[in-house]
């Protein structure tokens, strides 16, 4: 009697088991190397390869689900694989040029890092609600070591252990989401659940909804959404900045895959009940989450923790692609996270650059007359900040628009209103970096700059990207528009 | 070759990029063996030179070819709902010989550069600029879509900015840049209206899409069109220093000569006149008001060489100049003679770039004087700058038979001539001023050339300093000298029997339609052969006397023009001031602006909007910030605290609601 083995499809997963096979060969090789950054090349050689496998696939037709329908590799995966192998990648190359100056140059790190990034893929290419959560906890214990890497600082380790506390909270609320709908629904499985829902009586809607309500906490917690984002800026600022610069952009990007998958096909089909409740609860999260973000970030004057502020308000801005649930928004979401990606990255390695001991040298003060020693960071920098702030041409502007106009077209019309205005808002904060760079005489504090070519590349690749998805926005646009989510 | 075309605005975007960011760095490696200008300026040359061979080689896939038109699309730009705009560029005749002149007078210009800017720090950012400026200017010719236009058309605006104020430490540098910059934005508000008005009538930007329904429709888009084209001229008028918007170009001397030559000759002005011609179908569509534009051209021609009767700076008199030959080009394109004008707009470009050249030539070794009045004689010391400025102004002139611009100008009045809707009264008028301005051009041209290199040194001092200058400078005003006799015989009279190449063949496919509405409306009386060696002869006659009178007046005897000067007396002063026209703006629109803007500064702005509306908000939300931060204290039971609540909030909104 033969036991009929079932078909995995390691194919469908290749980006996810390359990144976990390079972490393994950082690890390997950390053995055998005195001198650890040929470990981080190796690292980003890696996550080219990873690239290169979602690239092949993407050419290949059709959609291919993997180990029993608990994950896919549609277009929506592919387009986040993407965002993950330029945030990692990035990520790599700022750790480059930045471990080295604070003694952290280390196989751990490069190994952590690629742990946490499979993670972040295995989250956007699950379709199972246990698949998503054991991405989701790869990913964030990834980042909780990451967070507390470096040993000799306090504010490292009080970061470390503050995210982790408050990270535990978030998962016991998510299992137990999980649990809740396991228990109204039947299934664990995305369109399992959407099934199991539909049959769900009339007036016996409350415990699914409740178990939804805490997906959408567990997630937020990793968006960073408000009023579940206070480990953010403690997290951010203490954390070391290389580190900062990969979870702000990889962390989010991960939790709004599995949350916009699970909001979409299982809560999200045709007549359901649960979509205005969900709608309307994430655009209540976006609102708070967009203006507590800016305001607060306009009281910094630490730059880190003002970007670590800002990064709350963008995960506003994605949020209001996410509340009108129609395919334009989904991808203008999509592509908002990508432009993110790249100027957010930016400009934390600009941060990495400038920064000497804990927290001296991320001061805006020490920012001023940057440009009068180094023109070409400070215009880096500028590039990066008025991107972020949504100035025309750059990425970030696109990105605005586009999440705006789906808002608009979609009867979010209030919505719309209040993100236009929490931009402008934000305006403030951000050029008020250009104006101490380029308008305030030299601080005396300023010290030496070592920009070594690790750095270099990553500060380029970033700037060309915001610069490219501002100049060929549509491109990247038909790129997530046909990331197949909506069939 | 066609499909790389983009690579005739990378090139020179290229040599933007290395000189904005290598350029002083490479100065400084190179400084031991060769001087900035020529580190900076090799490379600002050869970016364009490449972009030039490019250009010349669609030049010659294209020609032989009929009806050559390619829409080359590199990638969709911006894709709002309904609302597209690609990146791409249309080839075809009308845009290939922009493309000639533009980078082929441009390289000549950018290699003049290297020679003329030798004494100049500030190198690296002017080829910089310079550049820039070619680059945009391709993009103002090459894009297909009237967004792509107008994107070229805003940054040969900004570039023409930075240039002329390139020597911003300069009081009249500096506003002249912004003079010149704040005149055409008031034509590029009428500009992007009717840009505006276009998308919102036809829902599309391309031009081809544009002409097609325009050709497709019978009458219903009349009054449409007459606006569209109004708004459009509007932006012309302004970056065609035409009346009353011509103000700008006279101070624009304030730039390094290099600058003049590129804004007068190659780019920048002619652009007005290239939309026109591109939008060649929709002005035949608007008779009424081409009428208004040719008058306008005509006044315009007229009155700027008034001006340069009496102007002594001769860099001033070259600008007068290059406003009154824009105002022949759209005399031209406003009688529907659309290729006559691209053609005048092509001989225009060579012996313009000469003139301002060899006049810089004049400058370089004179140690920056450039006041005829203390000029003279320079024959002799500056041969190859004596006869090149020689050959241009025997072109601007129109010296018959064997210069360019005899016979471009010629066709252009003899269209004129020919204009007979609404009436045939109106062509008469329009020919007869163009006539007279072409005897004051004669006049004028050949004024300059005897103050400066005939007669006696005037200033002794400047005259023993004088020097020919390097090879680096007259090579291209040798190459400039021989398109400015050369090109004329591109587009002969071909109601004589002779060949037009530029009009009936070259430009031909692309006047085509427009040809068809104006032939349909009985627009041209078609004078016979014997009238057009009239006409031929009257032009020619014209400029010889010009020129006669002026060697008349300024070297057999002298005397005349001190004497008619005095005896006009106030009229003279008048014109001698530029009819005081900069003074009647200042008095009736900037005065009375400033006096608006003061108003509205101090009383309305410093007071009520910046401290109780934006201080206000801005500290209200300032406030908010800092109470915000307040909460996050940092200890984790206060933030788990908080979290709980939002959790109970959440649950009760799914429970009770």
């Amino acid at each position: 009697m033969g036991i009929e083995l079932p078909s995995l499809n390691f194919g469908a997963l290749l980006p996810v088991i390359i990144v976990i096979l390079t972490s393994v060969m950082v690890l390997i090789f950390d053995l055998a190397l005195s001198d650890k950054r040929p470990l981080g090349w190796i690292s980003f050689v890696g996550l080219m390869f990873a690239g290169g496998a979602g690239w092949i696939q993407q050419s290949m037709e059709g959609f291919d689900p993997a180990f029993q329908n608990m994950a896919i590799t549609d277009g929506y995966t592919h387009f986040f694989n993407l965002i993950f192998v330029v945030g990692a990648g990035l990520s790599v190359l700022v750790a480059l040029g930045y471990l080295g100056k604070k003694g952290l140059q280390g196989g751990e790190y490069y190994a952590m890092l690629l742990l946490a990034t499979s993670g972040m893929m295995i989250m956007a290419a699950g379709t199972d609600l246990m698949i998503i959560f054991l991405g989701l906890e790869l990913m964030s214990i990834s980042l909780y070591v990451l967070a507390a890497i470096n040993r000799y600082s306090r504010a490292s380790l009080e970061a470390g252990i503050k995210y982790f506390l408050l990270g535990a909270f978030a998962s016991a609320f998510f299992l137990y989401g999980i649990a809740l709908i396991y228990g109204a629904s039947g299934s664990t499985n995305l369109n399992g659940i959407g099934e199991g829902l539909k049959a769900v009586p009339k007036g016996y809607e409350a415990l699914p909804l409740f178990g939804l309500g805490l997906l959408i906490i567990g997630f937020s917690f990793k968006i960073a959404a408000v009023p579940f984002h206070w480990w953010t800026p403690d997290v951010y600022h203490g954390a070391p900045t290389s580190v900062t610069a990969f979870m702000s952009v990889g962390a989010k990007a991960a939790g709004f895959a599995a949350l916009i998958r699970v909001l979409t096909v299982s809560f999200g089909f045709d007549g359901s009940m649960f979509a205005d409740n969900w709608h309307v609860a994430v655009a209540t999260l976006a609102v708070l989450t967009m203006t507590l973000g800016n305001l607060t970030a306009l009281a910094q004057n630490d730059v880190k923790r003002m970007l670590a502020y800002s990064s709350i308000a963008h995960a506003g801005y994605v949020l209001v692609g996410v509340v009108t649930g129609t395919e334009q928004g989904i991808s203008a979401a999509l592509f908002y996270l990508m432009a993110y990606a790249f100027m957010n990255i930016g400009a934390f390695a600009v941060i990495s650059v400038l920064e000497q001991q804990d927290a001296i040298g991320t001061n805006l003060e020490e920012y001023a007359g940057l440009a009068g020693h180094h023109r070409v960071l400070a215009m880096l920098m500028a590039i990066f900040m008025l991107s972020l702030m949504g100035f025309p041409m750059l990425g970030g502007f696109w990105g605005k628009v586009y999440v705006f106009l789906a808002a608009i077209e979609a009867g979010w019309i209030v919505l719309a209103i209040i993100a236009v205005l929490n931009s402008g808002i934000a305006a403030y904060y951000y050029l008020r970096v250009i104006v101490h760079m380029y308008m305030s005489p030299v601080s005396d504090q300023s010290h030496a700059i070592n920009l070594n070519s690790a750095m270099q590349v990553a500060l380029g690749l970033a700037a060309f990207g915001t610069i490219l998805l501002g100049v060929m926005p549509a491109r990247i646009m038909d790129l997530a528009a046909s990331s197949g989510l909506f069939g | 070759m066609v499909e790389y075309v983009w690579l005739t605005i990378a090139f020179p975007l290229i040599g933007v990029l290395i000189n904005l960011f290598f350029g002083r760095l490479l100065e400084d490696a190179f400084s031991k063996w060769f001087k900035r200008s020529e580190v900076t300026g090799f490379i600002g040359s050869v970016t364009v030179v490449l972009s030039f061979l490019v250009s010349f080689a669609i030049f010659l896939q294209a020609l032989g070819i009929e009806h050559f038109s390619h829409q080359v699309k590199l990638w969709d730009w911006i894709t709002i709902g309904d609302f597209h705009v690609a990146i791409s560029f249309l080839v075809d005749p009308l845009s290939i010989i922009m493309l000639l002149v533009v980078t082929g007078v441009g390289s000549l210009i950018h290699i003049y550069a290297v020679g003329y800017m030798d004494h100049d720090e500030g190198s690296a950012r002017f080829f910089t600029y310079l550049n820039l400026f070619v680059a945009s200017m391709l993009v103002l010719v090459l894009s297909d879509n009237y967004a792509g236009l107008y994107v070229g058309w805003e940054l040969v605006g900004v570039c023409s900015y930075l240039l002329i104020g390139f020597w911003f430490f300069k009081p009249s540098a500096a506003d002249a840049g912004k003079k010149a910059f704040i005149v055409n934005r008031i034509g590029d508000f009428g500009f992007a209206l009717g840009i505006f008005l276009i998308w919102s009538t036809f829902g599309t930007l391309d031009y081809m899409e544009v002409f097609h329904e325009v050709g497709a429709s019978h009458g219903e888009f009349a009054s449409v069109i007459n606006w569209v084209t109004i708004l459009l001229f509007v932006g012309a008028i302004g970056k065609s220093a035409q009346i009353p918007l011509y103000v700008w170009l006279p101070d624009a001397m304030e730039g390094p000569t290099p600058v003049s030559a590129l804004i007068h000759a190659a780019t920048m002005v002619t652009a007005g006149v290239y939309m026109i011609a591109r939008n060649n179908v929709l002005f035949a569509m608007a008779p009424n008001v081409s009428l208004v534009i040719a008058f306008v051209g005509a006044i315009t021609a007229f009155f700027a060489a008034t001006m340069a009767l009496v102007a002594f700076d001769l860099k001033r008199v070259l600008a007068y100049s290059t406003i009154s030959q824009l105002g022949y080009m759209i005399l031209a394109v406003g009688v529907g003679a659309y290729a006559a004008g691209i053609f005048h707009l092509f001989t225009h470009a060579f012996f313009k770039a000469l003139l301002f050249m060899a006049a810089g030539s004049v400058m370089h070794a004179m140690k920056g004087v450039i006041d005829m009045r203390r000029l003279g004689g320079l024959k002799d010391k500056m041969p190859e700058t004596y006869w090149t400025f020689l050959i241009g102004a025997a072109a601007l002139s129109g010296f018959p038979l064997i210069t360019a611009g005899f016979w471009s100008k010629d066709n252009i009045l003899v269209k004129a001539f020919e204009l007979q809707q609404p009436n045939q009264a109106f062509g008469i008028i329009l020919y007869t001023i163009g006539i007279i301005t072409a005897l004051l051009t004669a006049f004028y041209t050949f004024r300059a050339v005897f103050m400066t290199f005939h007669g006696e040194p005037r200033d002794k001092n400047l005259y023993d300093h004088a020097h020919e200058n390097r090879r680096v400078m007259t090579l291209p005003l040798w190459i400039l000298a021989i398109f400015s006799i050369g090109a004329g015989f591109l587009g002969l009279p071909s109601k004589l029997g002779l060949p037009n190449w530029i009009e009936d063949g070259w430009l031909y496919s692309v006047m085509a339609e427009s040809h068809e509405i104006l032939e349909h409306a009985h627009h041209f009386a078609h004078i016979g052969f014997g009238l057009e060696i009239a006409l031929l002869s009257i032009s020619a006659v014209v400029a010889l006397v010009g020129i006669f009178g002026a060697w008349h007046v300024y070297i057999r005897y002298p005397q005349i023009a001190v004497d008619t000067a005095r005896y006009a007396g106030r009229f003279y002063q008048l014109v001698l001031d530029k009819y005081r026209v900069d003074e009647l703006y200042d008095t009736w629109i900037i005065e009375p602006g400033k006096g608006l803007a003061d108003i509205l500064a101090k009383i309305v702005d410093m007071n009520f909007i910046d401290k109780t509306l934006v201080d206000g908000s801005a500290n209200s939300v300032r406030g908010l910030g800092h109470i915000m931060a307040i909460l996050q204290t940092g200890y984790i039971r206060n933030y788990v605290m908080v979290i709980f609540v939002g959790i109970v909030v959440m649950g009760v909104y799914f429970f009770l609601l």
